[in-house]
C-alpha cells in the first residue's frame, strides 16, 4: 500500500442576477414565467441599427456587491463584445467585461461549522447580459425564448481558495445571503438567480511526491445541495482515476461536465476545452464608466451590516451560540427584528428563544419572515421583560406569542384574558402560606427537624401552595415567603 | 415655375405660407421619378400613395393655419440602412431583403416630427460597405453625369436622387467617405457632421465607432436646414453627444457670412496627388478663398498615409461582430433545409452576403483573433489616435483643412470591382476624416474633361459644423458649379 494523501482545490465561478427594474441595456422590466418573447424589444433581440445604453442601477448593485466582497474597484471600466454563435445569443456576442471589470481582487469571509470562518479570495467580479433559452420540446425544430436575454448578471469568479463541498455550500450560501441583505438580488434559487460553476480538482500527495489532477468543470448548478454533492463527486471520482491512471494536469487544458441531479453524478460534456476565441474587442456602442469618488461614496452609504459580521456580534454581544445566531441572521428582516426588540429592552436570549422555538416555526407555516408575522419589536420585547420579571411563566411566553401573531400587540391584555399571570401579591400568598402551614404541622416539623425527610417536606409544602392557587403563584415569591414563615 | 428648381429650404417656405402645396411637389417628384428612375435606379423602394397622403395631410394643416415642421410637405428620401417602420430595410442585401422594421431610426422620427414627407429608401453597397454602391446585392445604381459611370458609395443611391432630383434632400451614412464620395461623384453637397452629433439609433450598424448619419443636399444651406432637423443628443444611442456639453447650432444663422481673416489649411502633397483635372479644380478653389480673402496655410499631416490600413483594420473587426446577428436563426435571410443549427448559420449566410461584405467580415474575424489581437486592432487603435493627433495639431494653425474627397472623378462601372484594394485606396482623402471624428463636406467645385462633378473637401474641428458650412457657403456663393444639372435626356445606358 502506497502512502497517498489529498486536498480538494475548487474556485468558483458564480452568476447571481440583478433584482434592477430593467433589463441591462433596455427598458424591458425582468421576466420570469411571462409568456415566450413577451419581455422584448429591439435593443434585447439585437434587431438591426437597436443600440444599448447602460442600465445605471445595474451597475450600483454590481458595486455595492464589491464593496460587500471586499473589492478594489477602479476608477474606469469599460464594456467588452464576447462573440460566440448560439441561437439563444440574439447579435452573437455578449456584452460583458474583458480586461477592466467593475469590480478587482477581494475577499469573502465563510463561515465554517466549527464556529470560525474563512477568507475566500475573489478574483472579479463583472457585470454582462444574460443570454435567452432554447427550448427544445420534440420538435424538428428548436424554440428561442428571448425573454431572459439582457437581463443584467454579476459574474463573480473565486480564487481556488476552497478545499471541500461544504465549503463551497458555505460560501454559495453566505454569498446568497449578502446579496439578499444588500437588496441586490432575490437569488432565489428555483428561478435561477444564482448559477454556480465550481472548478475542482486535487492535489496528491503519493510517497513524498504531489501531484495534481485533471481540472473539471462542473457547468450551471443551481441549487446548493447539487453544488456540494458534485464537487464531493468529483473528487472521489478524480482520486479514483488518478489511481487507475496516475492521469496529472495540463496546463489550459480543462474538461467540462453537467451535474445529473437524479443520478448524483457528474456526465462528461466535453473532453477537452475548445480553444474558445471570444475574440473581445470594447464595445463601441457604449461608452467607458468612470467611478469617481462621489459616487463610490453615495453607493457606500448604501451598505449595511453584513450577515457574518452580524451573526459574529450576536454571538459576542448577546452570548447567544453560533447556531441560534446563524439561524437569526439568515435573513436581514429577522435579524434586524430581533435586534430593534432586544433594543427595546428585551433580554437577548429571551427573544432568541421565542424566534427559534416559536417566531420562525409561525413564520414557516405563514411562509413569510418573522418580521412579517403582524408582532412588533416593542411588543415582543414586553412579552419578554414580564417573563424575566415572573409575570408569566415562560410557557405562557410561547402561547402569548402565539397569540399575538394573531395581529394582537398588547401581550398584557392577552395574559389577562388567558388567565396567564402569575400571583406576585405578597399579602395574598401569605394568607394562602399560612392556611397551608396550619393545615400542615407534621410537615413544618418535619422541615423543622431537618434531615432527609427536610427537603421532601418543603417541596410537599410548596406544591400545596401552588395548587392553592391554581397555579398561579409565582413560584420564587412563593419559595420565599415559605422559607420566611419557617425561620429559615 | 420650375418646382424641381427649388431648394428644400425654398419649398419649405413656400410650402408653409401656402404658396405651393406639398402635395403638388410629391407628385412633381413622382413624375421624376416615373421619368428617371428607370436610367438611375438609385430607390430601393418608394412610397408614392403614403408619401401622398402624408403631403395632404401636411397641406391640410397648413390651410388650417396649425404650425408646420421645418421640412414642412418636403419630399426626402433616406438611405435603406435607415430602420423605418414602412416598406423594407435592406441595406441593399439579400440578408435583410424582406426585413420590415419594428421601429424608426431616430432621424427617421425626427424628420416625419419635422413634417418631411419620405417619399422612398435609397440603394446602397451592401450594409454600406463599398465606395461606388456595385456592392448593392439588390441592383446597380448609375451616374446620372453618365450612366456608364458609378455614383460613388456608399450612399450612391441617396447622391444620385438628389442629383436627379428625385428628392428634395436626402440622408446618407458615412463611415470612411460615404455621404462625402458620392455627393462628390454626383455633383451634389455632402457633409458627414461630427461623430455623436446625430443619433445613431436605427442606422444599421457597419463600423459603430465610425459612422455616422449626415445630410446630401442641392446646396449648402439645405444641408444647414437638415442639420437643424437631424442633430442632437438622443437617449437611445449613448455614444451622442450631450447638448450640455457641446450645443446644437442654429445651423442656418449667418450662413451667408464669409468668415473674415480664414485660415485654411493645405497639404501640398495631397493635392499633388490627385489625377490633374481634380488637381486643378481644387487649386482653383483655394484660389477663390484666397481671393476672398483668406489665407493659406502649408500644414503636415505625417501619419495621414495609415488611415486606410487603420480603417479596414477597425472598421472590418467593428463590422465582423456587428453583422454576426444576421445568422438567419431570428431574422432575414435562412437558408432552406439545414442539416443542424450549425448549417442554419454557416449557409444562410454563405447564400445571402456579398462578396465584400464577406471579404470585410474575414478581414475583421482575423484582426480581433487571438494572438493577432494587438498586432492588428490594438495597433490599428494607436494608429488612429495619431491620425487624431494629426487633426488636433493642424488645427492649432488653421479654421479648416481643404483637400479633394477622391483623387479621380467618377470611375465607369466594372473598372475597380476586379482590384478591391485599389477600390479602397480611392478613399484615401475620406477615411482619416471618420478616424479623427471631424466634421468634412464635399463641395461641388467643377467638372472634369468628361463634365463629371469634383468634388472639394472642407474639414473642421469637432462640433464646428455651423462654421464649416459657412465657410462652404463662401465658395457657393461665389461658384454656380451647384447649379448645374446633370443632362439625363442624352445620357443613355451603353
Amino acid at each position: 500500500m502506497t502512502n497517498l494523501d489529498y486536498k480538494i482545490i475548487v474556485g468558483l465561478e458564480i452568476h447571481v442576477q440583478l433584482a434592477t427594474k430593467t433589463k441591462m441595456f433596455c427598458g424591458c422590466a425582468l421576466s420570469f414565467g411571462e409568456d415566450a418573447n413577451s419581455r422584448v424589444c429591439p435593443v434585447c433581440i439585437g434587431m438591426p441599427g437597436a443600440l444599448p445604453v447602460m442600465n445605471k442601477q445595474a451597475v450600483e448593485f454590481s458595486l455595492l456587491a464589491g464593496l460587500a466582497l471586499n473589492c478594489e474597484i477602479p476608477s474606469f471600466t469599460k464594456w467588452d463584445r464576447k462573440s460566440y454563435y448560439y441561437p439563444d445569443l440574439p447579435k452573437n456576442y455578449q456584452i460583458s467585461q474583458y480586461d477592466l471589470p467593475l469590480n478587482g481582487t477581494g475577499f469573502i469571509e465563510i463561515p465554517l461549522e466549527d464556529g470560525t470562518s474563512k477568507r475566500i479570495r475573489i478574483t472579479r467580479a463583472h457585470l454582462e447580459e444574460d443570454a435567452g433559452k432554447n427550448i427544445h420540446a420534440g420538435d424538428a425544430f428548436s424554440r428561442v425564448d428571448l425573454n431572459r436575454a439582457g437581463t443584467p448578471l454579476l459574474e463573480i469568479v473565486t480564487e481556488p481558495d476552497l478545499s471541500s463541498g461544504t465549503e463551497v455550500r458555505a460560501l454559495a450560501i453566505e454569498l446568497q445571503r449578502i446579496v439578499r441583505y444588500l437588496g441586490i438580488s432575490e437569488a432565489d434559487m428555483q428561478k435561477g438567480h444564482m448559477r454556480f460553476e465550481p472548478n475542482i480538482n486535487l492535489a496528491i500527495t503519493k510517497d513524498g511526491t504531489e501531484y495534481r489532477t485533471p481540472i473539471t468543470e462542473v457547468k450551471n448548478l443551481n441549487s446548493f445541495r447539487a453544488l456540494q454533492r458534485s464537487v464531493e463527486y468529483e473528487a472521489r471520482r478524480q482520486l479514483d482515476e488518478f489511481i487507475d491512471t496516475g492521469k496529472t494536469m495540463v496546463m489550459g487544458n480543462k474538461s467540462t461536465y453537467g451535474w445529473d441531479d437524479n443520478r448524483n453524478v457528474t456526465v462528461l460534456q466535453r473532453e477537452k476545452e475548445e480553444a474558445h476565441d471570444y475574440r473581445y474587442f470594447p464595445d463601441p456602442d457604449l461608452v467607458p464608466v468612470e467611478v469617481d469618488e462621489k459616487w463610490l461614496s453615495k453607493i457606500k452609504s448604501r451598505l449595511c451590516e453584513l450577515p457574518l459580521q452580524k451573526q459574529k456580534r450576536f454571538v459576542e454581544q448577546f452570548g447567544l451560540s453560533d447556531y441560534d445566531a446563524g439561524v437569526l441572521t439568515a435573513d436581514k428582516a429577522t435579524a434586524e427584528f430581533f435586534d430593534e426588540t432586544v433594543k427595546a429592552g428585551a433580554e437577548a436570549k429571551r427573544v432568541c428563544n421565542l424566534l427559534t422555538q416559536i417566531g420562525l416555526k409561525l413564520a414557516n407555516e405563514k411562509n413569510c419572515s418573522v418580521a412579517e408575522l403582524g408582532i412588533l419589536p416593542k411588543a415582543l420585547a414586553k412579552l419578554c421583560v414580564m417573563a424575566s420579571e415572573g409575570q408569566i411563566s415562560a410557557s405562557a411566553a410561547q402561547t402569548i406569542l402565539v397569540e399575538m401573531s394573531g395581529g394582537e400587540n398588547e401581550p398584557e391584555k392577552i395574559a389577562e384574558e388567558k388567565n396567564l399571570l402569575q400571583k406576585n401579591d405578597t399579602g395574598e400568598l401569605e394568607k394562602i402560606v399560612d392556611e397551608v402551614l396550619a393545615n400542615n404541622p407534621d410537615a413544618i416539623a418535619e422541615v423543622k427537624a431537618g434531615g432527609k425527610k427536610s427537603k421532601k417536606a418543603s417541596g410537599f409544602l410548596m406544591g400545596q401552595i401552588i395548587k392553592a392557587t391554581k397555579g398561579s403563584a409565582n413560584p420564587q415569591m412563593a419559595a420565599k415567603i415559605l422559607s420566611q414563615k419557617l425561620g429559615q | 415655375m420650375d418646382l424641381l428648381k427649388l431648394t428644400c429650404k425654398e419649398l419649405r417656405d413656400k410650402i408653409a405660407v401656402g404658396s405651393i402645396k406639398s402635395t403638388d411637389a410629391t407628385e412633381a417628384i413622382f413624375s421624376q421619378i416615373e421619368k428617371h428612375e428607370p436610367q438611375i435606379a438609385a430607390f430601393i423602394s418608394t412610397f408614392k400613395d403614403d408619401a401622398l397622403a402624408k403631403a395632404k395631410s401636411i397641406d391640410e394643416k397648413i390651410a388650417a393655419d396649425e404650425k408646420s415642421g421645418l421640412l414642412a410637405g418636403v419630399p426626402i428620401c433616406v438611405k435603406d440602412n435607415m430602420c423605418t417602420t414602412f416598406g423594407p430595410t435592406s441595406c441593399a442585401s439579400k440578408m435583410l431583403e424582406n426585413f420590415h422594421s419594428p421601429y424608426n431610426a431616430t432621424v427617421v422620427e425626427k424628420l416625419l416630427a419635422a413634417d418631411a414627407v419620405i417619399i422612398g429608401k435609397a440603394n446602397l453597397d451592401e450594409f454600406a460597405m463599398g465606395s461606388s454602391t456595385e456592392n448593392s446585392g439588390l441592383q446597380q445604381t448609375f451616374n446620372p453625369w453618365d450612366t456608364r459611370c458609378v455614383p460613388g458609395g456608399s450612399s450612391g443611391g441617396s447622391a444620385a436622387a438628389m442629383a436627379t432630383k428625385m428628392c428634395f434632400a436626402a440622408l446618407g451614412s458615412d463611415t470612411g467617405g460615404s455621404i462625402r464620395q458620392p455627393a462628390s461623384f454626383c455633383g451634389v453637397v455632402g457633409l458627414k457632421p461630427t461623430y455623436g452629433r446625430v443619433s445613431r439609433f436605427g442606422l444599421v450598424a457597419y463600423g459603430s465607432s465610425l459612422d455616422q448619419i449626415g445630410p446630401i443636399t442641392s446646396d449648402v444651406a439645405d444641408a444647414a436646414l437638415m442639420m437643424n432637423v437631424i442633430a442632437g443628443k438622443d437617449e437611445n444611442d449613448s455614444t451622442s453627444i450631450d447638448e450640455k456639453t457641446v450645443p446644437v447650432s442654429d445651423y442656418l444663422a449667418g450662413i451667408e457670412n464669409d468668415i473674415d481673416k480664414l485660415k485654411i489649411g493645405i497639404v501640398p502633397e495631397f493635392i499633388a496627388a490627385a489625377d490633374p483635372d481634380v488637381r486643378n479644380k481644387i487649386e482653383e478653389a483655394i484660389d477663390c478663398y484666397r481671393n476672398a480673402g483668406s489665407e493659406i496655410i502649408e500644414i503636415k499631416m505625417p501619419y495621414f498615409d495609415y488611415s486606410i490600413a487603420a480603417y479596414y483594420l477597425l472598421a472590418t473587426a467593428e463590422a465582423s461582430s456587428n453583422l454576426a446577428r444576421y445568422d438567419g436563426v431570428h431574422y432575414g435571410h435562412r437558408t432552406d433545409s439545414p442539416a443542424d443549427y450549425v448549417e442554419v448559420y454557416s449557409k444562410s449566410r454563405n447564400e445571402a452576403f456579398g462578396a465584400e461584405v464577406k471579404r470585410r467580415i474575414m478581414l475583421g474575424t482575423y484582426a480581433l483573433s487571438s494572438g493577432y489581437y494587438d498586432a492588428y486592432y490594438l495597433k490599428a487603435l494607436k494608429v488612429r489616435n495619431l491620425i487624431r493627433g494629426d487633426f488636433t495639431k493642424a488645427f492649432e494653425k488653421c479654421d479648416c483643412i481643404m483637400m479633394p474627397v477622391s483623387p479621380t472623378t467618377a470611375f465607369k462601372i466594372g473598372e475597380k470591382t476586379a482590384d478591391p484594394l485599389q477600390m479602397y485606396m480611392a478613399d484615401i482623402y475620406t477615411i482619416a476624416v471618420n478616424l479623427a471624428g471631424v466634421p468634412a463636406v464635399s463641395l461641388p467645385c467643377g467638372f472634369d474633361a468628361n463634365k463629371l462633378p469634383i468634388g472639394l473637401q472642407i474639414i473642421a474641428p469637432a462640433f464646428e459644423e455651423a462654421k464649416l458650412l459657412r465657410i462652404a457657403r463662401m465658395f457657393e456663393k461665389r461658384n454656380d458649379y451647384h447649379l448645374e444639372q446633370p443632362n439625363l435626356t442624352t445620357n443613355k445606358h451603353e
